[in-house]
């Protein structure tokens, strides 16, 4: 199972930069296809996700919504934890560790951040990252049906990340829904915390697809660290008479 | 021909413009205008006026503190080279308004909230001041500014929140309107007029 992710990550690397290239670091040979799921996803968040955000914000008061995001956050921790591990971050590992025994007890299982009130730092990780850090290229963009703007080393990740949640184990018991559930509905209740934000993106710009594209790369370099494939901007370097 | 005499042109006055180095930029100076930036958008929200008084406002910060040719000639790219003088002053007047008012929509964001400059450094021949939001309810996050002095004076040219570059995503953005507009330069200055 784990190997067969492997194979199709590192597959991912071999493929040929030559063609696909967009410039400004973007890497799409997929877009025909990109663009068709893009529409699909616009569709499926004008008609469904973003009023169910909306309504999801407008019903439940803040107190709610913050305690479904920790519920759905602290499930997530065993996930960072195996992460932090597999990329040799023990500090990582301990915080998530104190972070989810402190939150599933303390916090009434994880529906309060009390660890973040004892001054335990927030710690984020996953497994695209962890590819990330073993040197796996980040491969072709790919924007997924649902879940939206990826690429093949992060959508590999988050195949894997499925399987590493404990959770996901209990195949009989309903507690295997409560992840999913809680998940689901701290996104919803982001997509309409975030509405005007998102809103400026899919429905406010020239060119939604490329947009976010162009946010989604930055921003997860930017998490990953990754400045690599950052582009440099040199002041100095462009003509601007008469602008 | 005439676009590549354009191009050559623009790299020679390049090659010129570095060798001149400027000694005059310092690391407080690119803080002080990070800060002072900071406290006039602070102002701006802090004073309750309308949302187009406050568009205002912000469109004149934006003219003050930013390097306002560098960063609409970037948003224009390539499209810049065959563009006419009245063209390019067209666009530049147009792409300030846009910018303050998508902006300013997000500086709203900020109510109650604060930035706040944590670090300054030197790359070769700019700065980048890293700042943090702090936002009511929010994890806080950083604000990246890069500041030069290649006007004259220390000015931003680029702006980074959460690593999403204002430069690039513009570019996208003005490029994409060309495109939309069959890559005619009137027809986006009027099209991005017409943006909210």
């Amino acid at each position: 199972m784990f190997a067969a992710f492997m194979v199709i990550s590192l597959t991912a690397c071999t493929y040929n930069n030559s063609t696909g290239q967009v410039g400004e670091g973007v890497y799409d040979p997929y877009e025909e296809t990109n663009r068709n799921v893009h529409e699909f996803n616009r569709s499926l968040d004008r008609i469904i996700v973003r009023p169910a955000g909306v309504g999801v914000t407008t019903i439940l008061p803040d107190e709610v919504e913050d305690s479904v995001g920790n519920f759905a956050n602290n499930l997530g921790q065993p996930k960072v934890m195996v992460n932090s591990l597999l990329q040799g971050d023990f500090r990582g590992a301990g915080v998530s560790t104190v972070r989810f025994l402190t939150n599933s007890t303390l916090g009434i299982l994880g529906l309060f951040d009390v660890a973040s009130d004892f001054q335990v730092p927030q710690h984020d990780a996953d497994f695209g990252q962890t590819l990330y850090v073993w040197g796996v290229q980040e491969g072709a963009y790919i924007e997924v049906p649902v879940l939206g703007p990826s690429t093949q080393r992060d959508l590999t990740g988050t195949v894997v990340d499925l399987f590493l949640n404990p959770l996901s184990h209990y195949t009989d018991s309903p507690e295997k829904y409560y992840d999913p559930a809680a998940s689901v509905t701290s996104s919803l209740s982001a997509r309409g915390r975030y509405t005007d934000t998102i809103d400026s993106i899919l429905y406010e710009s020239a060119d939604s697809y490329a947009q976010a594209r162009l946010i989604y790369l930055q921003n997860r370099r930017f998490e990953l660290g990754d400045n690599d494939s950052e582009v440099e901007i040199d002041p100095f370097a462009l003509d601007t008479e008469g602008f | 021909m005439l676009d590549r005499r354009f191009f050559i042109a623009g790299l020679g006055s390049t090659l010129i413009v570095p060798a001149m180095p400027s000694f005059a930029m310092t690391q407080g100076g690119a803080s002080k205008l990070v800060n002072s930036l900071v406290n006039d958008i602070n102002g701006v929200i802090a004073s309750g006026k309308s949302e187009t008084a406050m568009y205002q406002e912000f469109e004149r910060i934006f003219e003050r503190y930013s390097d306002t040719s560098y960063i609409s000639a970037y948003a224009m790219g390539v499209d810049g080279r065959r563009a006419t003088s009245a063209q390019k002053r067209a666009f530049s007047n147009a792409f300030h308004t846009y910018i303050a008012r998508k902006y300013g929509k997000r500086f709203q964001e900020f109510i109650g909230g604060s930035l706040e400059v944590k670090k300054v450094q030197r790359v070769k021949t700019w700065y980048e001041v890293s700042t943090v939001a702090y936002l009511r309810n929010e994890s806080p996050f950083e604000v990246m500014f890069q500041v030069s002095d290649r006007a004259g004076k220390n000015l931003f040219f680029n702006m980074f929140i959460e690593g999403v570059n204002l430069l690039l995503t513009e570019r996208t953005e003005i490029g994409a309107l060309i495109d939309r507009n069959g890559g005619n330069i009137d027809a986006m200055i009027s099209d991005l007029r017409k943006t909210r």
